[in-house]
């Protein structure tokens, strides 16, 4: 009998032994790795929100750095879940064989997957609730509404680090994620309506950025913070979702293939 | 009884060479069993595929009476596992890595909490208890990987070159523990180049070679099914020569490695009454050892 790579996944509940470790790990280390995620976003947020955003007009009937508030909230989470299935995972797999000793147990390799992919989305949900707090507490944001944003940025979570874990599995070192920070994460960040409106692109980059995950996180996390709800909400959630369920079954099969030796 | 690992033909190739070819080995409990084999005799991918976490391409294994990979889930619930490179969670205390990974047999904490103790003990590590893994040799951190892959009080325990790098105390220690083991009627199958480790620890041996074993039964009768009892090793400058000369005459088979000549012989006395007139020339009269039969029958050259 031949294991078969191209499976659906099976999900069981045996993941979670695995995310409580990583939750161990993490607790250890949560005051630096909380302030390493937010001190970033929130630089940018500050510096360019008001530095540049005092030289422009209102965008949208809000000012700069509300506007700006909401795509940072969705590139910081997105940066932190690639950040964690790329690099920790691959630490994980390939240098510490983590996986190698929890796959010596009945734990197998879907529930590994699933489990970086979960522990990534909560890490990225934390960070992006720390940003939200200072959202807050800046008063950028002050609709209820704006609480929507937890579950969307474990949703972005998801997404980034299933898409993510795609690269984890074709990594041959830590160099190979030069690439994908470069060309895929960077662009993302450029093109998806983080720092200006989509709509000023050119129109072949508005279809490009149209087919972006980020754009969809934006599409979602923008009306939200402004206490609006999001039009076309279920296709933005949707295009996400999928990202997020095709990202875990390329990087799965990919995993077992490179794991299979 | 059945055997409480079992394997049929096992077979499996990579990039079309191949790696395990046409393997039977039936390992029974209680038993120590050891798989001997030069670097890239297949050993390593033998254990992965009894341990189900690859597929044979050919063949059928068995694992606690449970078919692998199949059933494997199941089967491992009552394995444990020694790998050949320590992958403790280096970010945890001792005793923290022996908590989570009792966690992935599915174990509550009471359980594994009050194993802790006993597991720590076993392997001399209770004073160790909160030192994190970065700081403990490396004969501490095997005896930690030993202590973690019985935390679900195995039936077998798999382990996979167990004190390759260690210095002669952490062997010592090591191996006493495995016989501990099987004292209490654990199985072990282990890997190893240590011919002096498999003679002492070791029930029976399998001397695998290019995916095939070549040989298998107990550490005497490998060494008498496939060498002549006695051997005398002659060196010096000189023995070159002497072994064209008259090595052929004295033993019944001979091997020249280096400035060393090693032969192989029922009756050294007529050997050894002759070195002895050879001021040039030193030697060593032994008995043959499992090293020996190793040698013999995975030939001398390196295998890189």
């Amino acid at each position: 009998m031949s294991m078969n790579n191209f499976a659906l996944p099976t999900l069981t509940l045996r993941f979670f032994p695995i995310w409580r470790r990583q939750w161990l790990v993490w607790r250890k280390v949560a005051v630096p790795a909380i302030l390493g995620h937010l001190a970033d976003p929130v630089i940018y947020m500050l510096g360019l929100g008001y530095g540049l955003g005092s030289l422009l007009p209102e965008m949208g009937g809000t000012s700069y750095i509300t506007f700006l508030a909401a795509g940072t909230l969705c590139y910081s989470s997105m940066n932190s879940a690639s950040f964690e299935s790329l690099y920790g995972a691959f630490a994980r797999m390939h240098e510490q064989r983590t996986w190698e000793a929890i796959m010596n147990t009945p734990v197998t390799l879907d529930d590994v997957v699933l489990s970086e992919i979960l522990w990534s989305a909560t890490k990225s949900m934390m960070s992006g609730t720390a940003v939200l707090i200072v959202i807050w507490v800046l008063g950028l944001s002050n609709s209820l509404m704006s609480l929507w944003m937890i579950p969307l940025v474990l949703l972005i979570g998801l997404t980034f680090s299933a898409v993510g874990l795609i690269m984890t599995a074709l990594a041959p070192a830590y160099d190979f994620f030069m690439y994908y920070f470069t060309l895929i994460i960077t662009p993302m960040m450029l093109l998806c309506g983080v720092f200006f409106p989509v709509t000023q692109l050119p129109e072949a980059l508005q279809a490009l950025a149209a087919v972006l995950p980020l754009t969809h996180a934006v599409d979602l996390a923008r009306p939200l913070m402004n206490g609006a709800v999001p039009e076309q909400a279920i296709f933005h959630i949707g295009v996400l979702l999928t990202y997020a369920l095709v990202g875990f079954y390329i990087s799965l099969v990919l995993f077992r293939r490179r794991l299979s030796r | 009884m059945n055997p409480v690992i079992q394997a049929k033909g096992l077979q499996k190739s990579y990039a079309g060479h191949r790696v395990v070819d046409g393997l039977d080995l039936s390992i029974h409990k209680g038993e120590c069993f050891g798989l001997l084999g030069p670097n890239g005799a297949g050993k390593t991918t033998t254990l992965r595929i009894l341990l189900g976490l690859i597929a044979p391409d050919a063949g059928t294994a068995t694992l606690l009476d449970l078919p692998v990979p199949q059933a494997a889930r199941e089967a491992r619930i009552k394995v444990g596992v020694v790998p050949q490179m320590d992958n403790l969670d280096p970010d945890f205390t001792v005793a923290e890595n022996l908590l989570v990974y009792g966690r992935y047999f599915g174990m509550p904490d009471s359980e594994i909490e009050a194993r802790i103790p006993d597991l720590l003990d076993f392997a001399s590590l209770t004073s160790k208890r909160d030192a994190k893994v970065p700081t403990l040799s490396g004969g501490m951190k095997r005896r930690l990987t030993l202590a973690r892959a019985l935390v679900n009080d195995p039936d077998v325990v798999f382990l996979d070159e167990p004190t390759t790098g260690l210095d002669p105390q952490a062997r010592h220690l090591i191996w006493q523990r495995l016989n501990a083991l099987t004292q209490q009627g654990k199985t072990l199958l282990l890997t190893t180049h240590f011919m002096d480790e498999a003679e002492r620890l070791c029930h029976r041996l399998a001397v695998m070679d290019n995916g095939k074993l070549i040989s298998q039964g107990s550490p005497r009768e490998l060494i008498e099914q496939n060498i002549e009892p006695q051997v005398v090793e002659v060196f010096g400058e000189t023995s070159g020569q002497w072994a064209n000369d008259h090595a052929g005459k004295f033993s019944q088979r001979f091997e020249v490695s280096g400035e060393s000549v090693f032969c192989y012989v029922q009756d050294a006395q007529p050997l050894v009454t002759h070195l002895q007139a050879q001021s040039e020339l030193r030697y060593l009269h032994r008995p043959a050892n499992l090293e020996d039969v190793f040698l013999k029958l995975t030939g001398r050259e390196m295998r890189e």
